[in-house]
C-alpha cells in the first residue's frame, strides 16, 4: 500500500461507515426486532428499541395459520427453476454475442433490454387466458418459465457484459498450444467466466424470489410462493405489527441469508460492463 | 477473425433466446393490440368466444383523452428521474465511503446492500405501517421527540414518500456498481494527482467522475427498466391516490377496477410506446457510452 | 393393450372411490378477516364430517378482488369456492358465472337466513353466494369520554349531535380523537362510507336517467361536513386511514366514536386486543332528518363458480361454514362474541347470543338498510353504499381518490367534486348509459 493510513483515520471511517449502513439497514433491523415482541409492544409510545421481552409467539401464530414450507418450497422451486432454464438459454447466447459480434448484435441486446419494458399490469390478461389454455395456471413450472423469460434479458445482458471482458488473446494463445475447442472452453473460458455466471445466478434468483405480479394473479393453493403468503398478512383486521413483522422476516429471511453468503460473489459479477 | 461455420454455430446458440423472448414479446403484444380495438368488458358479459365489438381507435381515444393520462405520465417520470438522482447521488458517494480503508468492510457492505433482497411488497408494507404511519409509526415518534408536528407522510407527501421507499430499494444497486467501478480506479493516477497537489474535490471532478461515467450508464439503463414497471410499491401504500397514479397504475386500474380489458390494452400500447421513447432516448447515452 | 389400460384405469378409479368416498380437494379463495381465519383453522371438522379436504388461497381483501375477477371472467377455473360481496354476486349471478345455491339441503334452512342478506346475494329471486357473515354499520364509542365531554349518546343520534361531541370529545394533548372515520382512497374503503353517508344527507350518485349528481349541493354539503368535523375532531391523516387504522387507534384508546361496520364490535370489546373494551357503547349510524341514515349493508360471501367439477363437495362446503352448526361450533369454541355475525335470523333469537352487548344494535342496523331504496330522491340503482352496475367499482375508486386527495388538502372540496362529476359521467358515458 503506498499511502500510510493512520489507525485514526480508519476508525473515524469505520465509525463513520457503520453509521451509514446502520442507518440504510435500520428498517430491515427494525423489522426483524418488531418481530420478536408482543402486539402491544410493537406500538408502544415511545418504541422500545431492545429492552423488551423477546418472544417467538408471532412466529408460531404465522406458522399456525399458514403453511410456510409450501410457500417457501415453492419460492426455492420457482426462483430456483426459472434461473436454471434462463441459464441454459443465457449461456450460450452471450456467450456467441461477446466472442462472435456481428454488426447486430448491439441491435438484439437492446431488443432483448426493451422486452422488459412491456407493462406487465396490460399483458395480464393475454397471459393469463394462454395459461388457461395450456393448462399451466398454478403450476410451478408454468411461471418459472414465465420468471425466466422476464429476467432472460438482464442475464443476457449480465453474461454478455462479463464475457466480453474476457481477453480473446488467451484463446489465441490456447490455440497456438495445440488446444482443441473442447479444451479451449473446458479449461481456459470456464474457469474465467465462472465469477459472472455465478453473480448472474444469484441475481436472478433474488429478481425471481421478489417478483411479485405473476406469481400472485397466475397462482392459487398450488404453487402459490411467498409473495402469496404475504399477501395474506398485509392490512388484516387491526394492525397487528408484530405478526406483520415475523411474516415479512419469514418471507425474506431466506434470501436475505444468501445475499449475505454469497455477496462476495454477486458483488464480483455485478458489473454490467460497468468497469472497462 | 471469425469464420462463417463460428457464425453459423453462434445463431445457432443464439437462437433460443430469441425465439423466445420473440414470442414472449409478440404473443402478448399481438393480443393486446387485438383487445385494444375491441369493446372488452367481462362483466358486461363481453367474451372472446362470442366475438368482440370492433370500436376502432375509441379505446385509444378514451385511454388518452382522461382526465388522469397526462398527470399519470408525469408521475411516472418524476419517480423514474428523482429515483435515479438520488441513487446515484447517494450512490457515488456511498461507494467512496466504502472505498476507504476501514475494519469490517466484509459487513458494511452486507448491511448496505440488505435492502436489495427485500420484496417490494415486504418493503412497502414495512415503509408504510411501522416508518410512515402518522400515529404509531417510528418517524411520527422521531418527529414528536424532537417537538415538532408528524408529517402525514403517505397523503401529504404522498410522492417524495413513494420515491423514498423506492430509492432505498434501489440505492445498494446503484452502490456496488459504482463501487466495482471506483475499485477498478487506477491508483497510480490518483496518487499521481494527490502528489500534484489537486483538491480532493478536484481530483473527484476530474478523474473519479469520468471514470465512472460508464457505471453511471449502466446503473440509469437497469434502474429505468425496472422504475417503469413499479408497481407494489404504490399498490400498497397510497392505492394510486394523492398523485401517485403511474401510467402503469392507471393501467392496472382500467384493467382491474374498471374491469375494461379494451380500454386497458389501449393504455398498454400507450405504456409500451412511452418505455419506447424512453428507451430510444437511452440507447442513445448508453450506446454511445458503451462504444467507449 | 388399450384394454388392459383402460381396465387398469377403472380398477384404479374404483379403488380410488372406495379408498377415499369420493374425497375431493377443494380450492377456496378468501379474504384474512378474522372471522375467515377463524373458519381455516376449524378445517378439520368439515374434513371429518365430509372426506373432502381444502386448500386455502387467504389474500388481502384488493389482491383477492383482483384475484378472482380475473379467474371468474377468463373462466380460469382456479378455485372451487370464492369469497366474494354483495357487490360482485348479483353481477356475476346475471352473467350466469355463479352456481345457483337455490337446492341447499332441508338442514341448512335456507330460509333462516336474513332477508336483507339473501335478497342482496340474489339476482332475480335467486340466491348466488351463501353469507358467511353479515355486516351494517353503526356508532361505536367511548362511553367514558362521552360521559367526560357531559354528554348523552341516544340510540339513534343524528350528525349534527356526533359533529359537537365529536368536537367536545377531542383532547389533543392527550391524543384522543373526537372521531374516527375512514377516509382512504377505494370504492371499498373510504368510497363507501361517504356514499352511505351522503344518502343520509339526500344525495345520490345518479338521477334517474344515470347522470352523475356530484354536481348537486347535496353531495357537497356531506364533503365539506365531513372535511371540516374531521379536521377538527379526526385523527392526523385520516385520508389514509381505513377501517384497520381506525379499528387499531380505536382499540388503542384514540378515538371517541367510530362509525364503521358491525363487525368491527366483537373486535372492541375484546379484551385480549383491545385497550378500551370495557367502555364501549353502541348506536345507530347518524341520520340529518331526511329519513335514511348513513349505515350500509354488506355480506361476505361465499359463491362457486360456474362449470367447476367439484361443485357437490363445493355445496357441501357452503352449507357447513354457513349453517347453524358452524357458528354453534365457533361459540363453542370461541365463544358466542366471536360468532360470525349478521347472517341469520335464528342466532339474533338465540338466548346465548341476545347477552352480547353489540347483537342489538347490530340487528337493528342490518334491518334498517335496505339497498332497494337507500336514497332520499329516486335512483336507478340497488346497493346502499355502492351502486350494482359493472362500471361503479371503477368509478368509485376513481371519484374516491380525488376525494381522499380533498381530505388531505391537496385540493379543495369543490375541486374534488367537479372531477368527480367529470370521471363518472365519461365513464357512464363510454359504458353506454347516455
Amino acid at each position: 500500500m503506498a499511502r500510510a493510513v493512520t489507525t485514526k483515520q480508519k476508525a473515524i471511517n469505520t465509525a463513520f461507515a457503520l453509521g451509514v449502513a446502520l442507518l440504510i439497514f435500520f428498517p430491515i433491523l427494525w423489522t426483524i426486532l418488531t418481530s420478536f415482541k408482543t402486539e402491544a409492544q410493537a406500538i408502544n409510545d415511545p418504541p422500545i428499541f431492545f429492552f423488551f421481552d423477546w418472544t417467538l409467539e408471532n412466529y408460531y401464530a404465522v406458522q399456525e395459520r399458514s403453511d410456510y414450507m409450501k410457500f417457501l418450497w415453492n419460492s426455492i422451486f420457482i426462483a430456483g427453476g426459472s434461473t436454471l432454464l434462463g441459464i441454459i438459454i443465457a449461456v450460450p447466447a452471450a456467450w456467441s454475442m461477446a466472442f462472435v459480434p456481428s454488426k447486430r448484435t448491439k441491435d438484439i441486446l437492446l431488443w432483448m433490454l426493451s422486452t422488459k419494458m412491456l407493462p406487465a399490469v396490460g399483458v395480464l390478461y393475454p397471459i393469463y387466458l394462454l395459461f388457461i389454455e395450456l393448462g399451466l395456471l398454478d403450476s410451478r413450472g408454468g411461471l418459472a418459465f414465465v420468471l425466466m423469460l422476464i429476467n432472460l434479458p438482464i442475464m443476457v445482458w449480465m453474461l454478455y457484459t462479463y464475457f466480453k471482458e474476457i481477453p480473446v488473446d488467451i484463446l489465441e494463445a490456447a490455440r497456438m498450444d495445440g488446444a482443441s475447442l473442447r479444451d479451449e472452453i473446458l479449461y481456459v473460458l470456464t474457469p474465467m467466466a465462472i465469477p459472472g455466471i455465478a453473480s448472474t445466478i444469484l441475481l436472478n434468483i433474488i429478481l425471481a424470489w421478489n417478483e411479485a405480479f405473476w406469481t400472485l394473479n397466475l397462482t392459487a393453493a398450488k404453487a402459490a410462493p411467498l409473495t402469496q403468503f404475504i399477501a395474506s398478512y398485509s392490512s388484516p383486521e387491526g394492525l397487528f405489527f408484530a405478526k406483520l413483522s415475523a411474516a415479512s422476516v419469514m418471507a425474506i429471511a431466506p434470501i436475505l441469508v444468501l445475499g449475505w453468503f454469497s455477496q462476495k460473489q454477486l458483488v464480483r459479477g455485478l458489473t454490467f460492463g460497468a468497469v472497462k | 477473425m471469425a469464420t462463417q461455420q463460428s457464425r453459423s454455430a453462434a445463431r445457432l446458440m443464439m437462437a433460443p433466446a430469441v425465439v423466445l423472448l420473440m414470442g414472449w414479446m409478440l404473443v402478448p403484444l399481438i393480443m393486446t393490440l387485438f383487445f385494444s380495438f375491441k369493446k372488452y368488458v367481462p362483466l358486461r358479459g363481453d367474451t372472446i368466444g362470442n366475438g368482440l365489438d370492433w370500436v376502432g381507435l375509441q379505446n385509444y381515444e378514451r385511454f388518452i383523452s382522461s382526465s388522469s393520462f397526462w398527470p399519470s405520465v408525469q408521475t411516472t417520470l418524476i419517480i423514474v428521474i428523482s429515483v435515479l438522482l438520488i441513487t446515484i447521488f447517494l450512490g457515488v458517494l456511498l461507494a467512496l465511503l466504502l472505498d476507504q480503508p476501514m475494519w469490517g468492510q466484509g459487513v458494511i457492505r452486507i448491511l448496505v446492500i440488505s435492502p436489495f433482497f427485500v420484496m417490494p411488497t415486504v418493503s412497502a408494507l414495512v415503509w408504510k405501517n411501522m416508518f410512515m404511519d402518522p400515529v404509531n409509526g417510528i418517524l411520527a415518534h422521531l418527529w414528536k421527540f424532537f417537538g415538532a408536528e408528524p408529517i402525514q407522510w403517505l397523503s401529504h407527501e404522498s410522492l417524495p414518500s413513494i420515491i423514498m421507499i423506492v430509492s432505498w430499494q434501489w440505492l445498494p444497486f446503484a452502490t456496488l456498481i459504482l463501487l466495482t467501478a471506483i475499485q477498478s480506479l487506477d491508483r497510480e493516477q490518483l496518487e499521481a494527482a494527490e502528489m500534484d497537489g489537486a483538491q480532493r474535490l478536484k481530483r473527484f471532478w476530474h478523474i473519479v467522475l469520468p471514470h465512472l461515467s460508464r457505471a453511471i450508464t449502466i446503473v440509469i439503463l437497469i434502474q429505468t427498466i425496472f422504475l417503469l414497471s413499479i408497481f407494489a410499491e404504490i399498490f400498497v401504500t397510497t392505492g394510486g391516490a394523492f398523485g401517485t397514479k403511474t401510467l402503469t397504475y392507471l393501467i392496472f386500474q382500467r384493467v382491474f377496477d374498471s374491469q375494461n380489458i379494451g380500454l386497458g390494452s389501449a393504455g398498454g400500447v400507450y405504456a409500451i410506446i412511452l418505455a419506447n421513447i424512453v428507451a430510444i432516448f437511452l440507447m442513445r447515452i448508453v450506446g454511445k457510452n458503451l462504444d467507449k | 393393450m388399450h384394454l388392459k389400460k383402460t381396465l387398469c384405469a377403472a380398477i384404479a378409479a374404483s379403488l380410488f372411490s372406495v379408498g377415499t368416498a369420493n374425497a375431493d380437494n377443494l380450492t377456496i379463495a378468501t379474504v384474512n378477516n378474522g372471522d375467515m381465519i377463524r373458519m381455516q383453522g376449524l378445517t378439520e371438522d368439515f374434513t371429518k364430517k365430509t372426506g373432502h379436504t381444502v386448500e386455502w388461497v387467504t389474500l388481502e381483501e384488493n389482491v383477492l378482488r383482483q384475484r378472482v375477477t380475473t379467474d371468474i371472467t377468463t373462466k380460469g377455473g382456479a378455485f372451487d369456492i370464492m369469497t366474494i360481496g354483495m357487490y360482485e354476486t348479483p353481477i356475476w349471478g346475471k352473467n350466469g358465472w355463479l352456481v345457483p345455491l337455490n337446492d341447499l339441503s332441508e338442514d341448512y334452512n335456507a330460509a333462516d337466513i336474513l332477508p336483507a342478506m339473501a335478497g342482496g346475494l340474489s339476482h332475480d329471486g335467486t340466491m348466488y353466494a351463501a353469507p358467511f357473515y353479515g355486516e351494517s354499520s353503526m356508532i361505536m364509542y367511548r362511553t367514558d369520554l362521552m360521559e367526560k365531554a357531559g354528554m348523552e349518546m341516544p340510540d339513534a343520534p343524528s350528525w349534527s349531535f356526533i359533529a359537537k361531541a365529536a368536537r367536545a370529545m377531542t383532547d389533543r394533548d392527550a391524543e384522543i380523537n373526537g372521531i374516527c372515520l375512514r377516509g382512504k382512497a377505494g370504492w371499498g374503503e373510504g368510497g363507501a362510507f361517504i356514499t352511505a353517508m351522503s344518502n343520509s344527507f339526500g344525495a345520490r350518485w345518479f338521477d334517474e336517467n344515470w347522470n352523475a349528481q356530484f354536481d348537486s349541493r347535496e353531495w357537497s354539503d356531506t364533503l365539506n361536513f365531513f372535511k371540516n368535523m374531521m379536521d377538527d375532531a379526526g385523527p392526523a391523516g385520516f385520508a389514509t386511514n381505513g377501517f384497520n387504522e381506525n379499528l387499531s387507534l380505536f382499540q388503542q384508546g384514540k378515538c371517541g366514536m367510530w362509525i364503521d361496520a358491525t363487525v368491527a364490535a366483537s373486535f372492541v370489546t375484546n379484551p385480549k386486543d383491545s385497550k378500551v373494551a370495557d367502555s364501549v357503547g353502541f348506536a345507530l349510524a347518524p341520520d340529518n332528518g331526511l329519513g335514511k341514515r348513513s349505515n350500509w349493508l354488506w355480506a361476505w360471501a361465499l359463491g362457486i363458480p360456474a362449470g367447476t367439477q367439484k361443485e357437490a363437495a363445493a355445496k357441501q362446503f357452503i352449507e357447513w361454514a354457513t349453517s347453524n352448526s358452524y357458528i354453534e361450533l365457533v361459540a363453542e369454541k370461541e365463544g358466542w362474541a366471536n360468532v360470525p355475525p349478521g347472517a341469520r335470523t335464528s342466532l339474533y333469537e338465540n338466548a346465548n347470543y341476545k347477552d352480547i352487548p353489540f347483537a342489538k344494535m347490530t340487528l337493528e342496523s342490518i334491518l334498517s338498510a335496505d339497498p332497494n331504496n337507500s336514497t332520499v330522491d329516486p335512483s336507478p340503482y340497488v346497493g346502499v353504499q355502492f351502486a350494482a352496475i359493472p362500471e361503479f367499482a371503477g368509478i368509485a375508486t376513481e371519484v374516491s381518490q380525488e376525494f381522499s386527495a380533498a381530505y388531505a388538502g391537496k385540493q379543495t372540496v369543490a375541486e374534488a367534486l367537479e372531477k368527480a362529476q367529470a370521471i363518472t359521467n365519461d365513464a357512464m358515458e363510454a359504458a353506454g348509459y347516455k
